[in-house]
């Protein structure tokens, strides 16, 4: 069962946790409605399709409204660690956040203290956190972008915010970054970067680069890492490898974000609609182009 | 092709020990501190805290040791207290200052640090926001995209986290650009 753990940019939204009914454009939980944008909404609505085209279950998400103060944040922060060691999801993935370390820390525990440790994915502020609590070697996924990556790889950076210029540099290429963040313990244990070209690391370098095809404004839409993440993480949920899925998954994005014909402008939502005829291109490819084939790996 | 721009400051140096940190509950309360005490000509930097002092999301403000109680009385006056006031003891973060710029025929996006801002150069319309992975990037760009770049809100004026720190330096950029 795949977990999904963010905020929604909602300040009066309870903390509700349960599986999610993604219907006509809003996603649906216990009762209440929520707009498919950017953010971890992006990600559930992108992890729907995903498991609703394979016909797996709809993911158990736990949401909380939170807006930048971290309230929310903190409240969900303790509601994980009261319960979900009693929890038996298979994949866990982990979105937008107010990074506490302390907090994380005490949640962190309590999920390796479960009988069967879940796949565990992390982008966004749980990424952040991970990385600047120094925990990011217990993820076996992280998907950042560019910044992000400069930000794993700058050993002294606790948040993006603070990537010296020199690692930010566009000189530095994405497998010198890779390196690097892996040399300081601030990766992953694989890496699928997203951007012009997507990349999948593991501590022994690129694994493979994904880079059709080409839809360079891609970059500009807000949400467009967030659905990554959401098809990654079902992908997962459903028994498939993690370099299989970040393989796949990369692939389905830009082609969903191809048939959505995008502009910069472009909203996140026309994205996601193309997902299942993006799915049925890449996934009916599955037997005869395995993961060693992709345009580019290498 | 990215252009970069380094954004104008003096090179970073240590700070003295004529420098104190002030430390904030929350990002929020220290750009509101900024905010204040920039408008009464104080000099202060905003930065990184130093490791001891570090919870999460964080800055701090530095300023001159030497006028803490005026710094303080100023701060009470407008309902802002500080969690503490610290001698400055090692080098502080620096925020980022190198912005990337990407033009798509007529979009203009700037990347500072995890955020990005694009905008239509034509109609001035913020067209999208992405990047971050704190929870009020989805809240600032419900409140920013499909808004002008002259009647939008500021980043610094509805956000609370670093990242809305870094994407007020974005869109003081674009901003920038779009006048030019």
């Amino acid at each position: 069962m795949l977990g999904l753990v963010g905020t929604i940019p909602e300040e009066s939204f309870p903390l509700t946790c349960g599986r999610t009914l993604l219907k006509e454009g809003q996603i649906h939980l216990e009762n209440r409605s929520i707009a498919v944008n950017r953010g971890t909404p992006a990600l559930i609505a992108a992890a729907a399709e995903t498991l609703n085209y394979l016909g797996s279950s709809a993911p158990f998400c736990y949401l909380v409204g939170d807006i930048g103060s971290g309230e929310g944040s903190k409240q969900l922060y303790k509601h994980l660690t009261a319960g979900i060691r009693e929890s038996s999801f298979t994949t866990l993935a982990l979105h937008y956040f107010q990074p506490d370390v302390a907090l994380f820390k005490e949640m962190l525990q309590e999920i390796r203290a479960m009988a069967v440790q879940p796949t565990l994915i992390a982008d966004a502020g749980f990424m952040y956190v991970a990385k600047m609590g120094g925990d990011a070697a217990h993820f076996d996924l992280f998907t950042p972008d560019a910044g992000e990556l400069a930000y794993l790889a700058d050993e002294e950076a606790p948040h993006p915010f603070y990537t010296r210029g020199f690692i930010l540099h566009d000189h530095n290429e994405v497998p010198d970054l890779i390196e690097r963040a892996y040399r300081h313990n601030n990766a992953a244990a694989f890496l699928l970067v997203k951007g012009a070209s997507d990349y999948l690391a593991n501590k022994d370098g690129i694994l493979a680069k994904i880079d059709q095809p080409k839809e360079e404004v891609l970059e500009a839409i807000g949400g467009t890492g967030d659905t990554l993440t959401g098809i990654v993480s079902a992908l997962i949920a459903t028994g498939m490898e993690i370099e299989e899925a970040a393989v796949r998954a990369a692939r389905v994005n830009r082609l969903a974000g191809l048939y959505a014909k995008p502009t910069p402008a472009t909203q996140i939502d026309e994205l996601i609609k193309q997902i299942p005829r993006a799915l049925s291109e890449v996934l009916s490819d599955n037997e005869r182009n395995k993961t060693g084939e992709e345009s580019g790996a290498v | 092709m990215f252009h970069l721009f380094r954004r104008k400051k003096k090179r970073s140096e240590p700070a003295g020990p004529d420098r104190g940190i002030l430390v904030f509950e929350n990002t929020t309360e220290v750009i509101r501190a900024e905010t204040v005490l920039q408008e009464q000509g104080w000099e202060i930097k905003v930065k990184g805290p130093p490791p001891g002092l570090r919870s999460g999301c964080d800055l701090v403000i530095e300023f001159p040791l030497i006028e803490e109680l005026s710094i303080i009385r100023k701060l009470s006056e407008d309902g802002i207290k500080p969690l503490q006031v610290v001698p400055v003891n090692s080098v502080l973060l620096e925020p980022v200052d190198l912005l990337q710029i990407k033009e798509y025929g007529k979009y203009l996006m700037v990347r500072a640090a995890n955020m990005k801002i694009t905008v239509d150069r034509e109609t001035r319309l913020i067209v999208n926001l992405s990047g971050g992975g704190c929870p009020d990037v989805p809240y600032l760009a419900e409140q920013m995209v499909s808004r002008s770049l002259d009647n939008a809100p500021q980043p610094r004026e509805v956000g609370y986290t670093l990242c809305a720190y870094a994407l007020q330096i974005a869109f003081d950029r674009v901003v920038e650009l779009c006048s030019a």
